[in-house]
């Protein structure tokens, strides 16, 4: 059994967290007032239609926007009163996000995408550090090859490779496997859960699918701008 | 660097369960350097396999494939990747911009691996060369499709590379959008005297390079 005390701190705290676009007339509500807790080691599914508002969750976690009202928590900082320049650093060292596509650089080989997040100047041993996470993830023989010759599955494992390079402390996982067969979704969902119990890591698993969502420890659901148990 | 391109008798074979199939036939042309081409042909031609080959990635089964002096298709994989790296700029149908960087931080992601000291004033520049400089701070969602197209060739010859290679480059715009894009690959290939090997569907985009190469299961026709 896991020791339920090991984090006793959540890892990322979101508290009455709004977020609407557009204005007047055309504005929309996407959340209103969501709390949310995080911790390290555990794996939590949000669930929700699309459109409901799990990727503007996501990106506010992420720092890639900023609330309207409420206030985010990650790792004992504020991050809603960070600057762009600082919420950017916060997400490059401590986070790793894995999205449905365009998580590899084209023109730079499944080695040499891993190698990129392990940040600059590691030199050799960032090229052994990242051979051995693709190894780890089965992906041993596929190292040199571009984004473009690896299969949908092979891409998204080394997107988690590369979402798992610098050693985060939170996952955001966002509609990762939708354009995967069943086989292969359950293998990158795998990965990503395992993730938690070895590397100790917070992950938010944000998926239309129910099933999949049942896989987490924690069930979640966006509905009516909400964050709701599923 | 010379940047001309010869392929001399390129085979390209894949292994499928039903045997070895020819991708590339016994290609065989030469491309001036700082000149623009236009690969042309019905899907499964070879055209993205050749690009493979034109760029690095792929190795043809015989033949050879030389960008300047270098015979790239025998250089060791290491070698391969360094030439790759510093001397071709890609550019594909999808822009694959990193959607969690800004503008200007995926231009510089062509330095990443080098780690050049220069790597955001030079990509700052190009931007502004390129009327994208208001857009570099925003995050590629906030982009509109062609723009988002412009940045993509801007990331691919922000090194100044000495062959661009262009896989579909407008397939995915509309027309207004699509001659725009043409123009500028043109337009940062005249400037940098790079040679530019696109392969596209689309007759306008290619009419608009110097020389069109036809290719049909594998040949030039």
């Amino acid at each position: 059994m896991r020791d339920a005390q090991r984090h006793p701190q959540p890892y990322v705290r979101l508290e009455g967290v709004s977020k609407s676009y557009g204005t007047g007339p055309n504005r929309l509500q996407v959340l209103d007032g969501v709390d949310l807790d995080l911790r390290r080691g555990e794996t939590t599914s949000l669930v929700g239609r699309s459109g409901s508002g799990k990727s503007t969750l996501i990106s506010l976690i992420a720092g890639l926007m900023r609330p309207d009202a409420g206030r985010i928590h990650i790792g004992g900082r504020q991050t809603d009163e960070l600057g762009e320049a600082d919420r950017a650093r916060l997400r490059a060292e401590r986070i790793g996000v894995v999205l449905q596509s365009d998580n590899l650089v084209p023109f730079l080989t499944a080695v040499e995408n891993v190698e990129l997040a392990m940040g600059f100047g590691a030199g050799r041993r960032s090229l052994r550090r990242a051979r051995e996470l693709l190894s780890e993830l089965g992906l041993g023989d596929r190292t040199d090859h571009l984004p473009r010759q690896l299969s949908g599955g092979e891409a998204q494992r080394v997107a988690v490779a590369v979402a798992l390079a610098n050693e985060p402390d939170l996952l955001l996982a966002d509609e990762i496997v939708g354009q995967l067969d069943s086989s292969t979704t359950a293998h990158v969902t795998e990965l990503v859960f395992a993730a938690s119990r070895d590397r100790d890591v917070a992950v938010l698993y944000v998926t239309h699918d129910e099933q999949l969502a049942r896989q987490a420890q924690h069930w979640l659901r966006l509905a009516d701008r909400q964050v709701v148990p599923a | 660097m010379d940047a001309s391109i010869r392929l001399e008798s390129v085979v390209v074979e894949h292994a499928t369960p039903g045997g070895p199939v020819r991708a590339l036939d016994g290609v065989s042309f030469t491309v001036d350097a700082g000149s623009s081409v236009a690969v042309t042909g019905p899907s499964g031609c070879g055209k993205s396999t050749l690009l493979g080959v034109l760029g690095g990635l792929a190795l043809p089964t015989t033949g050879a494939v030389r960008v300047g002096g270098e015979e790239i298709s025998s250089l060791s994989d290491r070698r391969r990747s360094d030439f790759r790296r510093t001397h071709v700029g890609f550019v594909y149908q999808a822009d694959n911009l990193l959607p969690f960087l800004t503008v200007v931080e995926n231009v510089e992601l062509q330095f990443a691996l080098d780690g050049a000291s220069t790597a955001v004033d030079r990509s700052l520049d190009l931007l502004d060369k390129l009327g994208l400089a208001d857009q570099a701070q925003r995050l590629p969602d906030h982009l509109s499709g062609g723009q988002r197209q412009r940045v993509a060739v801007a990331r691919a010859v922000v090194h100044r590379p000495e062959v661009i290679l262009a896989d579909e480059p407008t397939g995915a715009l509309d027309g207004a959008n699509a001659a725009g894009v043409i123009d500028l690959l043109l337009e940062v290939q005249r400037e940098i005297g790079a040679t530019l090997v696109m392969v596209t569907h689309d007759l306008g985009a290619a009419s608009r390079m110097d020389r069109r190469i036809g290719l049909r299961d594998g040949r030039v026709t």
